[in-house]
């Protein structure tokens, strides 16, 4: 037996009985981050090979998304700080061994391209959606239309700029954008306090994650059978590879040291395992994965299953990561008297 | 300068002395505290059931975790190699507490992450930390491991010692007395 005990008092909450400091805010700014990012690297990508034409819902109407979910996800960031009425600092200091502070930079400046895509593509957007006779819609694009070229005359002229220079611009945003997806994995990973968190493969993974979410984002918005199908095979490809990642995260772990074999047991037999396995593996996995097979051999599939649950997916697992990092430790937590 | 401390597992009756000394000097607020105390017991009753106390606070690491993760240069290390926190710059992340794999690091009520300073205002002034120096057992050893003749030097010269997670990598400056 062995048994720790603090008896001082010490009953600080978001230490004990086990570390709990990010809330729910953390993995769904993960899971935003994650998204924006594939969406943009799709975006960019397809405009950059010249593929603008045949599929306009990836290159233009899709990154309508980014730029709202982005300013949450600053919210949900904001929201998740203690001492908020000092957020500034993070914008007048760079540490390039912090992750948190190149993480807010990448974050910032993909913000704010992934505002000036879509609206260099404003025109386009319009037509869009008065072809699909979505007057409301219609009518929100062409009101701030009328914003940024007649109210605020600065913005329509940054926005034609941007339209000018879309290709230097584009390979910019995609390498930002795919500096976000992998900055949402390093973010945790560099807590060398945390076993879970603390291994190379996780930028990668939720990268990979990321992209996986954007393609079901992608595929459900859009209704050009062509477009759904190549992004069904892209997504296949993307959860086969993420399959493989978390394989290989565990793989390495239970062939490590102690302390990491500890922690996969959190996976393998421990609180975790329901969770991981069936809620996520399973249903945010595996079944998508069939749903898209199935659909690739000429099924009839409604698009929004597969999409939604690797979305769900997607959210679930930066959920379990980081509730299960924050429990993974070096040393037992000791009970508290 | 290299701070350090030891704490002589073999003496501490873990009274709770340092850790209501730290709030008092320190004014942590209540319900807070920088130091505490656990009561580790191992082994099975009667035969090898063995008791031993740790007073445990931030190990000011040489190579600190959560200076590393801080985006605002907030958490630093101060001369003596003391991890101090600025409560100005912290915009209250929690990336040290994360970062941190001894639980050192908490939220201030204020919103900013406070911790143990090793007492760097006594210290400037050639005093020992509060804690050490109301330790009835004399069991807080508080020195500069730099200075051959100081008395954590020679501690640790003559006795065996253990540290806490050293496999976590941060090179920890608190050494358990076995």
């Amino acid at each position: 037996m062995k048994e720790q005990l603090i008896v001082s008092g010490r009953h600080i909450d978001i230490l004990y009985p086990h570390l709990h400091v990010w809330g729910f805010g953390i993995p769904l700014y993960l899971f935003i981050g994650g998204l924006a990012a594939g969406i943009l690297i799709f975006a960019t990508l397809f405009y950059l090979m010249g593929k603008d034409k045949e599929y306009t819902v990836t290159v233009k109407i899709a990154t309508i998304i980014p730029p709202i979910i982005i300013a949450l996800g600053l919210l949900f960031l904001i929201g998740d700080l203690r001492h908020k009425a000092y957020f500034w600092q993070l914008l007048t200091h760079f540490r390039l061994s912090s992750p948190m502070s190149w993480g807010a930079w990448t974050l910032t400046i993909v913000f704010i391209l992934s505002i000036f895509w879509p609206l260099s593509f404003i025109d386009d957007i319009i037509e869009f959606f008065s072809q699909r006779g979505r007057q409301k819609w219609v009518k929100v694009f062409e009101w701030i239309k009328t914003l940024i070229y007649d109210k605020i005359k600065f913005l329509g002229k940054i926005v034609d700029w941007f339209a000018k220079n879309r290709r230097p611009l584009a390979i910019v945003t995609l390498i930002f954008s795919i500096i976000l997806g992998i900055y949402t994995g390093i973010l945790l990973s560099t807590m060398n306090a945390r076993p879970l968190w603390n291994t190379p493969i996780l930028g990668i993974l939720f990268l990979t994650s990321g992209i996986s979410t954007a393609t079901a984002a992608i595929m459900w918005l859009t209704n050009n059978k062509e477009e759904r199908h190549l992004f069904t095979r892209i997504d296949f490809y993307a959860i086969i590879l993420e399959m493989y990642l978390i394989f290989q995260l565990f793989f390495n772990m239970t062939q490590g040291p102690e302390i990491q074999v500890k922690t996969a047991e959190m996976f393998f037999g421990g609180e975790f395992t329901a969770i991981f396995w069936a809620l996520f593996f399973v249903l945010g996995l595996v079944l998508p994965w069939i749903l898209e097979i199935l659909e690739m051999k000429g099924f009839k599939v409604p698009v929004a299953v597969p999409a939604f649950l690797i979305l769900y997916g997607g959210l679930l697992f930066r959920v379990i990561m980081v509730i299960a990092g924050e429990i993974s430790s070096f040393m037992p937590v000791p009970s508290v008297y | 300068m290299r701070y350090a401390m030891a704490i002589d597992t073999r003496k501490c009756v873990g009274c709770g002395d340092c850790v209501v000394a730290c709030q008092t000097e320190n004014n942590v607020p209540f319900g807070y505290a920088r130091d505490w105390i656990v009561e580790i017991v191992s082994g099975t009753y009667p035969d090898t059931l063995k008791v031993h106390f740790e007073s445990r606070r931030c190990h000011h690491c040489d190579d600190a975790p959560c200076v590393r993760v801080c985006p605002t240069g907030a958490s630093h290390i101060v001369e003596g190699g003391i991890v101090k926190v600025t409560p100005e710059e912290c915009i209250g992340c929690g990336a040290c507490i994360e970062a941190c794999p001894y639980g050192a690091r908490y939220f201030h009520p204020d919103g900013y992450v406070d911790k143990c300073t090793f007492c760097d205002h006594r210290v400037k002034n050639g005093l020992d930390p509060a804690c050490v120096s109301v330790c009835p057992t004399h069991c807080l050893i508080f020195g500069d491991l730099d200075d051959e003749n100081s008395p954590i030097s020679k501690v640790l010269r003559e006795r065996d010692y253990y540290q806490l997670a050293p496999d976590a990598g941060t090179k920890p400056n608190l050494y358990f007395l076995k």
